[in-house]
């Protein structure tokens, strides 16, 4: 039994820590904590949805199409709203986000109704791939862990052997010094914005077959994902992925143990406790700002 | 090379420049000196971009292209290296990784590569802590790195904004030594400085600021022996009979 709760633990890891990578990637890069990443994946995931089901793209088509277009999405969003906010602070871009959010989750409603559907993927849900007396393992287990695994060791090669990678972590670290260096910091900060949309769509492609497809679907996902980032530290990539895996963990074991029908608010708790010992998470170094 | 007419620079409504000029020479080391808060970062800034929506007025010429109001990446893709006030190296990045930022607007990449070695040559403190971060290095070894990572940039123009502050006076002789090599070998130079000893030993042409304006320009040698910049700037006192008030209101009258 205990086998199959770490197969779980796993798998619900595998898809908190991609949104929690997300949130992280805009947050590292912007100090925004972005709340349209839910619906910005569950637009993504919507679009997957069209490509494979209406125009019966392959599969591989219909995810690079999906990819190229949660791009497209994240990129535009911080180019239309973000950059155009006059003398931003904190709380204006929180409600540029809440607001992106909710323009998402209202054109998700009137194109394609709040009903829910299907989503046939390759990788089912109930298709067993791997069993043993103790652990079934299902395609779509399979798929989240082998995705996450592949979206983690893209986003280490793009971030310490590409230029781009080196260009987005100076403007993290420093955006006057990033300029004066000669990095265009506003088109780094749109790609990152774009990259981020893609680690969500993964996200959100994954979550939609274990739910339903509808507009929706990210809330509970998306907070899972929050306080996996909460908990590993924000502005750490490792951290919020060992922060994903640790919710999944804790949230199996209190589901099985303790109580199931509370298992949602483990999450929350997760959050709290952190605020209250170790706020900025559990492997973000606090470094100093200079003014 | 570098042309600066009439500059006006605001800080929200406070006018910081007040309508600035002045040329620097290529192939030569122009010097701009001043107290704190006269306005010679802020002179640097504006020229390189990073005020937003300033200079109000003026142009600024850079081999004859007006540079004035564009962005900083593009003023620095035209050759110029800048080393900040405060060195402002990548903390949480290697030292290589701090030189190959330097190098961020050029796409010949093997020549990155040679130039990455020429520069280490150049820096042997450098050379033997390549892998380790930035913000460990040591304040003078931060303003060599710095240094070279504007010179990845492969720059016509260096601008440095106060190379001085901060370091031991041995490091000091030994960094502006290593600004006289660098216009050496063919590369203009603009520094600002506090430290006016240091900057009069190398700069070729001297610009004196106080409060947004420019009060004594001149070659370096001529300006040395001035009887005002000997006093109030290299602290050398000849004539003592003048004190107190008298001196102040002599000092006031250059505006």
């Amino acid at each position: 039994m205990i086998s199959q709760l770490l197969v779980n633990a796993l798998v619900a890891g595998s898809i908190y820590a991609l949104i929690a990578l997300s949130m992280s990637i805009i947050y590292k890069a912007s100090e925004i904590p972005n709340f349209a990443q839910g619906e910005m994946a569950m637009f993504s995931t919507y679009i997957t949805f069209i490509l494979l089901s209406v125009l019966g793209w392959p599969f591989l088509y219909a995810l690079a199409g999906t990819l190229v277009f949660a791009f497209c999405l994240g990129f535009l969003f911080e180019f239309i709203f973000i950059r155009r906010a006059k003398e931003p602070n904190l709380l204006g871009f929180i409600i540029i986000t809440l607001g992106f959010q909710m323009v998402l989750y209202g054109l998700a409603g009137w194109k394609w109704g709040s009903d829910q559907r299907t989503f046939s993927l390759p990788f089912s849900e109930s298709e067993v791939v791997f069993q043993t007396e103790s652990v079934v393992l299902t395609e779509h287990n399979l798929a989240s862990i082998v995705l996450a695994i592949l979206v983690m060791a893209g986003l280490y090669l793009l971030l310490e052997h590409t230029n781009l990678g080196l260009a987005m972590k100076a403007s993290q670290q420093n955006v006057r010094a990033a300029k004066f260096n000669g990095i265009p910091t506003n088109r780094i900060l749109g790609i990152s914005f774009g990259i981020s949309s893609i680690v969500g769509a993964i996200a959100g492609v994954l979550v939609a077959p274990i739910s339903t497809l509808d507009p929706s679907m990210m809330w509970d996902p998306l907070l899972k994902g929050f306080a996996a980032a909460v908990l590993g530290g924000m502005k750490s990539l490792h951290g919020v992925v060992i922060g994903g895996l640790l919710l999944g963990l804790v949230e199996n074991l209190f589901g099985f143990y303790i109580s199931l029908e509370f298992k949602s608010i483990v999450a929350f708790a997760i959050i709290m406790l952190v605020l209250f010992i170790k706020p900025s998470g559990l492997f973000d170094k606090h470094y100093v700002r200079k003014v | 090379m570098l042309t600066i007419e009439n500059i006006e620079t605001f800080y929200d409504k406070v006018k910081v420049l007040n309508g600035i000029s002045f040329t620097v020479a290529e192939g030569k080391i122009t010097a701009i000196l001043g107290n704190n808060g006269a306005g010679k970062s802020t002179t640097l800034n504006t020229i390189l971009g990073l005020i937003d929506d300033q200079p109000e007025k003026g142009t600024i010429l850079y081999q004859g292209l007006p540079i004035e109001g564009r962005e900083t990446h593009r003023i620095i893709s035209l050759g110029i290296g800048y080393v900040p006030e405060g060195r402002e190296v990548f903390e949480e990045l290697t030292v290589k990784e701090n030189l190959l930022v330097g190098a961020y607007q050029r796409r010949d990449k093997r020549a990155v590569k040679e130039d990455l070695e020429r520069i280490l040559t150049w820096f042997p403190a450098l050379k033997d802590r390549i892998g380790q971060m930035a913000g460990k290095l040591s304040g003078g070894e931060q303003q060599m790195l710095a240094i070279g990572r504007a010179l990845m940039n492969k720059p016509d123009l260096l601008i440095l904004d106060e190379p001085s502050l901060g370091l031991s006076p041995r490091l000091v002789t030994e960094i502006f030594g290593i600004i006289k090599e660098i216009n050496k070998q063919g590369i203009t130079i603009l520094l600002v400085e506090q430290n006016a000893r240091m900057a009069f030993q190398v700069a070729d042409e001297v610009y004196i600021m106080e409060n947004g304006r420019f009060v004594r320009n001149g070659p370096a040698v001529e300006l040395e022996s001035d009887e005002d910049v000997r006093e109030f700037y290299l602290g050398i006192k000849e004539n003592e009979s003048i004190k107190g008030y008298q001196r102040y209101k002599r000092k006031r009258t250059w505006r």
